[in-house]
């Protein structure tokens, strides 16, 4: 099979400024070419006031080279990089609820624990919440062990991922400024400065 | 520093006028009527042309922008006003025309809350701009503003929508002044030019046996035409165009070998899949340029010039994908290529143009049935202006004779939706494009159908008295559809047939002298009066009903497998 046209995961990482609509902006970039988002995360990067998009998709090479240009071709958009599974390191965390009747009368928690490296973030006397975090495969394997002692809810975050070649970004961030030095962009310094905005 | 109270419409005004904006086009409403109220205090610094529809208005921003190649600026309300302008900035974002639209949006705090004529414009519109931002507070209006004509002209050009709330339209504050923006952090308007692949592209032209070149837009917007005709005359190379490229290099131009594409002209088509080099400059691969792209080009080598890199591999992979803008890369191309003889490959061109003058074009040209032929319209206009009118199509068959006929001796001449494909484009664009290009012969070339979808603009030139030539080319049908399902629907002639009102009666109303023609006899002198019109004028062309465009490359077909009839 071709290396280029064959479907495989690819997350895509995109560093972005912090503007209200942005993530609406990469989403119809999927969404137009009727792609599925498997897994999507946005959270602060390594660089202050920069944002970092971290985005699963089932596709191929070809697919995602087009769609991380146009990804990147956006305004506030700084960076885009995409890399397969063997380029990065990544994790997901799950929590698990289950009822403390259930699970302590059937089953050794602390063997459960250390055989899943799972935690328990809260221990009630109706219900126990554990928490793992790895690849999907395993936070599913604690999904599936516990199936039989009353899962009640099960809730797996989006991947978070590393790039292992990556230098960072902060260096790149710093070239840009330094190649095409200019004015300070422009933030919404009205984000969460709702309740002043609407009481005009 | 400058220090004073201003409102937030005032500083939106005085943004304009420190762009350099003269006109704009627009249709006020509740929601952007503070804006309104300062502009009648800048009557004197601003002309404001009032439209008869938002589309209308936007249509006329764009002919404008087309025709100046200054940005467009166009004002509607919010609710419907902003959602009439999605055509048209759906319009130019796939043709890439620079636009700024300002719309009012309801007070901020009325935000999300269905008030009336509130509409969520941002989101709407997000496909279709090249960025868009909602100002809930007038201090933000300066630095917004100046962003907002900086992405619209810079880079690859596109259009740009800011939403002003009610209330920061109204708000006073401390204006200091307006400082136009020339750098934006996360945005590159042009990659960086690299040696590497400047010195392969040379080297691959160099060895070429039969190059070809084909151009889009991009050179017309890099103001790179004369950049451009050294480029192929160094080598001798044939090119040609796309109808967006159309006018970048005069018509005459011994190297000009015709339009690309389903209507284009016979040589092109059939040569793209003979060439060895294929050079592309500022153009996108549409599928109306490619036809079936697994057989598009395959035995060529591929270089493809582009300032945009996410067109650079999109539709066509390239075996050089010299990025950057073209006005800087065709020198630095020039100056490495050999100077070149070509005629042998040059003469190949003119065969194929020979062939396809005897069995499409001459017939079209110089008719001998009794009814009318659209090209001999374009022809008879042609032999008039010599080549020195803006001609502005709407979409359908029309478009692509005037396209295939139309003489052209300067760039900006041509005003059309490509992309898009915008049937009522035409008679707004014209009337923007007049506003762009005053000095000049402005001919609006228009189809029945798509007449009928922005006639309602005959009012927008009957108030402005703005002299706007409009030839409607009536075949009583939707021509371009009725086309296709003759040829591939066999005749089935689904609701194509399409009645018209009396447009000379219809001119006349809005105080737009007319005539129609009915007969050849009468048709020189009348493009001849139409012409020497002052103001505007209407001339109505009665054209034989079921007429097709030859030559054509049938959807799904190879651009080798274009049909002469």
């Amino acid at each position: 099979m071709n290396h280029n046209t064959e479907k495989q995961e690819y997350t895509i990482t995109v560093y972005t400024e912090n503007q209200v609509g942005l993530l609406n902006r990469i989403a119809i970039i999927f969404s137009r070419r009727k792609i599925n988002v498997e897994s999507l995360n946005t959270s602060p990067s390594e660089v202050q006031g920069i944002h970092r998009f971290t985005i699963v998709v089932m596709e191929s090479r070809d697919v995602v080279l087009k769609v991380v240009r146009q990804i990147e071709k956006q305004v506030e958009v700084l960076k885009a990089y995409f890399n397969t599974n063997e380029e990065i390191v990544w994790q997901e965390l799950a929590l698990y609820k289950v009822l403390s009747e259930e699970i302590t009368e059937k089953v050794k928690v602390e063997r459960l624990l250390r055989e899943f490296g799972a935690r328990a973030v809260a221990i009630r006397k109706d219900f126990i919440v554990f928490e793992t975090t790895g690849h999907r495969e395993e936070t599913n394997k604690l999904m599936k062990a516990l199936e039989p002692y009353g899962l009640v809810e099960f809730v797996r975050s989006a991947r978070v991922a590393i790039i292992k070649e990556s230098a960072g970004f902060h260096e790149k961030l710093k070239d840009f400024e330094k190649r095409e030095p200019g004015e300070e962009v422009i933030e919404n310094e009205y984000l969460g400065k709702r309740e002043t905005v609407f009481t005009m | 520093m400058e220090q004073k109270q201003l409102t937030g419409s005032q500083a939106v005004l005085e943004a304009c006028i420190a762009e350099g904006v003269s006109t704009i086009f627009g249709y006020p409403g509740g929601a952007i009527m503070p804006i309104y109220d300062a502009l009648y205090d800048y009557k004197e610094k601003l002309s404001h042309i009032l439209v008869r529809h938002e589309q209308g208005g936007i249509h006329a921003g764009q002919g404008y922008a087309r025709s100046s190649g200054k940005v467009g600026v166009v004002f509607a309300t919010s609710g419907p006003g902003a959602t009439n302008l999605v055509t048209g900035l759906a319009d130019a974002m796939i043709d890439s025309t620079p636009l700024v639209c300002i719309t009012g949006q309801v007070f901020a705090h009325l935000l999300g809350t269905d008030a009336f004529q509130e509409t969520d414009v941002i989101n709407i519109t997000m496909p279709v701009t090249k960025w868009n931002y909602q100002i809930t507070d007038a201090e933000e209006i300066p630095s917004v503003l100046a962003k907002a004509f900086y992405l619209a002209r810079s880079g690859r050009p596109g259009p740009v929508l800011i939403d002003i709330s009610k209330n920061a339209q109204l708000q006073k504050f401390n204006y200091e002044g307006y400082t136009p923006c020339q750098h934006i952090r996360s945005y590159r308007p042009k990659p960086v030019i690299r040696k590497g692949y400047i010195d392969e592209a040379v080297s691959l032209i160099n060895n070429a046996k039969k190059p070809l070149v084909i151009f889009g837009q991009g050179v017309i917007l890099g103001k790179a035409e004369k950049e451009f005709k050294k480029f192929i005359e160094k080598s001798g190379m044939p090119a040609a165009w796309t109808i967006l490229g159309l006018s970048a290099l005069p018509t005459d131009h011994p190297q000009n070998v015709g339009m690309l594409g389903m209507h284009g002209n016979y040589g092109p088509n059939v040569l793209t899949n003979e060439c060895d080099v294929l050079i592309a400059v500022g153009m996108r691969f549409d599928d109306r340029v490619t036809g079936r792209l697994d057989k598009y080009a395959k035995q060529a080598k591929i270089i493809h010039l582009d300032i945009d890199p996410s067109e650079i591999d999109k539709n066509v992979k390239a075996t050089v994908g010299v990025w950057g803008d073209c006005k800087e890369t065709l020198p630095l191309l020039t100056l490495g290529i050999e100077q070149k003889d070509r005629s042998e490959w040059l003469a190949v061109f003119a065969d194929y143009a020979k062939q396809e003058y005897e069995q499409c074009i001459q017939p079209e040209m110089y008719p001998s049935s009794e009814e009318m032929t659209m090209a001999e319209v374009i022809r008879n206009i042609n032999e008039i202006t010599e080549g020195n009118a803006i001609m502005v199509t709407d979409v359908g068959q029309h478009q692509m004779v005037t396209c295939r006929y139309a003489k052209f001796n300067e760039s900006r001449s041509n005003v059309t939706s490509g992309g898009l494909g915008t049937m009522g484009f035409g008679l707004p664009a014209a009337i923007g494009a007049k506003f762009g290009a005053q000095d000049r012969t402005v001919i609006a070339v228009i189809g029945d159908g798509g007449f009928q979808m922005t006639l309602q603009e005959l009012g927008t030139i009957m108030q402005t008295g703005v002299d706007v030539k409009i030839v409607i080319l009536n075949n009583q049908f939707l021509g371009m559809v009725r086309q296709w399902q003759d040829l591939f629907h066999d005749k089935r002639y689904s609701f194509v047939d399409i009645q018209s009102p009396d447009y000379i009666m219809l001119a006349k109303s809005y105080g737009v002298a007319g005539e129609k023609v009915e007969h050849r006899k009468d048709l020189v002198a009348a493009v001849q009066r139409m012409l020497s019109h002052k103001g505007s004028f209407l001339l109505e062309v009665m054209v034989g009903k079921e007429n097709n465009v030859f030559p054509m490359v049938p959807q799904g077909c190879s651009v080798s497998e274009i049909r002469l009839k």
